[in-house]
């Protein structure tokens, strides 16, 4: 089975400055990739390339099997879901309503929602154990039951690639770990799930395939203790890391 | 029942003026076709009634609209400036003559103006300005236009005619005709049906552009239409009325948790409510003072202007 997507020798930037070079990468189904780097690595502007927010100025973009700019937005919008960083919700709604906004594309213009569209948000709330606040109004509830229901609004979108922008930052450990166990969960009912993390303990305990970028380049790509080994970790992030059996932690600066 | 509200308000602002008619001649005069009380009631009451629910209309559908659009709740025509730009343009038209060269000229400045105003906010929205940059920018814009509007005015070549556009920038209904109802009329309904099929677009910014972007929403497809829905339903209220401030801040502030602080539900009951309450005013103005020297304009600044501190008092302590 071919990977649903895939970069091909990848170049991209904004107003002359380039930011991504050469990107070859494909993201399987059924499995957790996790993006990690510093700051300002590109892992963002690959999202946005794969949302079209972006056009890549060399190389192609392949979304199951289809070139990336021949898709209409309402068949993208229903294959790709995203998560952005730092989500939030600009209007105090229901928390059902914000879920039901994951629907979108698959509602025709002023149509309201089916009984597809309400079991798929059902299912959303219940999978993010958000089903008993879906009453209340999304400044009534806490930071952590905020990013649940975001998080629910992307799965609500049924898509089969799902991308995620630091979904774990700002939460406590508990529900930052919660998170990553939904990654897990829905990579397990076939979809290719994409995070980014700053955390490297969560990159390496729950992600299938680690790819570290660096300055716009992928520097090494594939199974979490073999890519983050000591050399990556002093020469991208500039730290050395205890190991774990199933994970590592970030030590010392080096 | 906002809808009701407004029909009330609009039937007894028919009943409302100088000749004191009573209520059956104001309906049979509506009714037939000759004798004094037919053409006060079409001539005169008829056309001030409609004005108002229409002024209203266009302040509420757009204040809520633009609220949603910047994910703000002090985006408003009045607040960014576009009124005053249209503001502008109308006095513009007067100043050159064009007001009397052609009555569709007045409307076309105003609505020009307000475009102009629309377009910069948008192009500071995409810039990225928040929201207080954005009311700064609006306080600009606004200042501007009243710094041209008083040059106009100072350079104005008679006193008749400066006299003409003092009175009607304060914003007032009074003396308004069938021919300013009629091009009003559907400059607003154009401008609102544009802001309601933008409606499901501002729902999904609830979770900002880029989100919205991945549910497949055209963003600068939906800021192309609130811009324009704005500038033509305002510029022509405004055209029709002057400047009445505050309205499309205060409707869609107190309707929101009625309605789920969704932005798409929000636009239709914005513009009966507004349209209610510019209907009230109206009244309100010609009880108070029945030889009407407090202008409508002025009467909704004095409200609203109060209500627009106590928002920014309870949005810092939000924070």
């Amino acid at each position: 089975m071919t990977a649903p997507l895939v970069f091909e020798g990848v170049a991209a930037g904004y107003r002359g400055r380039p930011v991504l070079r050469d990107i070859s990468l494909s993201f399987a189904a059924g499995a957790v990739t996790g993006l990690v780097g510093p700051n300002g690595a590109g892992k963002t502007t690959l999202f946005r390339i794969a949302l079209r927010l972006l056009t890549p100025q060399i190389g192609t973009v392949r979304l199951q099997d289809k070139e990336l700019a021949s898709w209409s937005a309402t068949a993208l919008a229903r294959t790709i879901a995203y998560l952005p960083q730092e989500a939030e919700a600009h209007w105090p709604v229901q928390a059902r309503k914000l879920v039901a906004l994951g629907r979108l594309p698959h509602c025709a213009a002023f149509a309201s929602l089916s009984g597809a569209d309400e079991a798929a948000i059902d299912d959303a709330l219940s999978r993010c154990d958000a089903k008993e606040f879906e009453g209340r109004r999304m400044d009534e509830l806490s930071a952590g039951e905020r990013a649940r229901l975001l998080f629910a609004r992307a799965l609500a979108v049924g898509a089969p690639v799902l991308l995620a922008d630091e979904p774990a930052a700002h939460l406590d450990p508990a529900h930052q770990l919660r998170l990553m166990e939904l990654l897990r969960t829905e990579a397990s009912r076939g979809t290719a799930v994409i995070v980014t993390l700053h955390d490297l303990s969560l990159a390496s305990r729950f992600c299938d395939k680690v790819v570290v970028m660096n300055d716009g380049q992928v520097v090494a790509d594939g199974a979490a203790n073999e890519v983050l080994d000591d050399t990556v970790l002093r020469s991208v992030f500039a730290i050395s890391a205890r190991r774990l059996e199933n994970g590592i932690v970030p030590w010392q600066r080096v | 029942m906002l809808a009701l509200l407004a029909l009330v308000l609009g039937f007894a602002s028919l009943l409302m003026g100088p000749a004191n008619l009573p209520v059956s001649e104001i309906v049979t005069g509506l009714l037939s076709r000759d004798g004094i009380a037919s053409v006060i009631a079409q001539q005169i009451r008829f056309p001030r009634a409609a004005l108002a629910l229409l002024v209203g209309a266009a302040l509420g559908a757009s204040g809520a609209a633009l609220q949603g659009l910047f994910r703000n709740p002090l985006a408003e025509p009045g607040v960014t400036g576009v009124t005053s730009v249209a503001g502008l343009g109308a006095v513009i038209a007067f100043y050159f003559g064009f007001a009397s060269a052609h009555p569709v000229l007045l409307p076309t400045f105003a609505v020009v103006g307000a475009l102009a105003s629309a377009c910069i906010l948008y192009l500071l929205s995409r810039a990225g300005a928040g929201a207080v940059a954005l009311v700064l920018g609006g306080v600009a814009i606004a200042s501007l236009a009243t710094a041209l509007t008083a040059l106009a005015l100072s350079l104005s070549p008679n006193p008749y005619a400066m006299s003409e556009i003092v009175v009607w920038m304060m914003g007032s209904l009074k003396d308004r005709t069938l021919s300013d109802l009629a091009f009003a009329a559907p400059l607003v309904v154009f401008g609102i049906i544009l802001l309601l099929t933008a409606a499901r677009g501002l729902d999904a910014l609830i979770l900002g552009e880029e989100a919205a972007h991945s549910l497949g929403v055209n963003i600068h497809g939906i800021r192309r239409r609130v811009v324009l829905g704005v500038a033509l339903a305002t510029g022509a209220a405004t055209a029709a009325a002057g400047a009445v401030s505050f309205v499309g801040l205060v409707v869609p502030h107190l309707l929101r948790p009625f309605y789920g602080y969704e932005p798409a539900k929000l636009i239709f009951p914005s513009a009966l409510g507004a349209a209610a309450l510019v209907t009230a005013a109206d009244i309100a103005v010609r009880l108070i003072s029945p030889d009407e020297k407090l202008p409508l304009g002025v009467l909704t600044a004095l409200l609203g202007a109060p209500f627009f501190v106590w928002l920014i008092l309870g949005m810092r302590r939000d924070r």
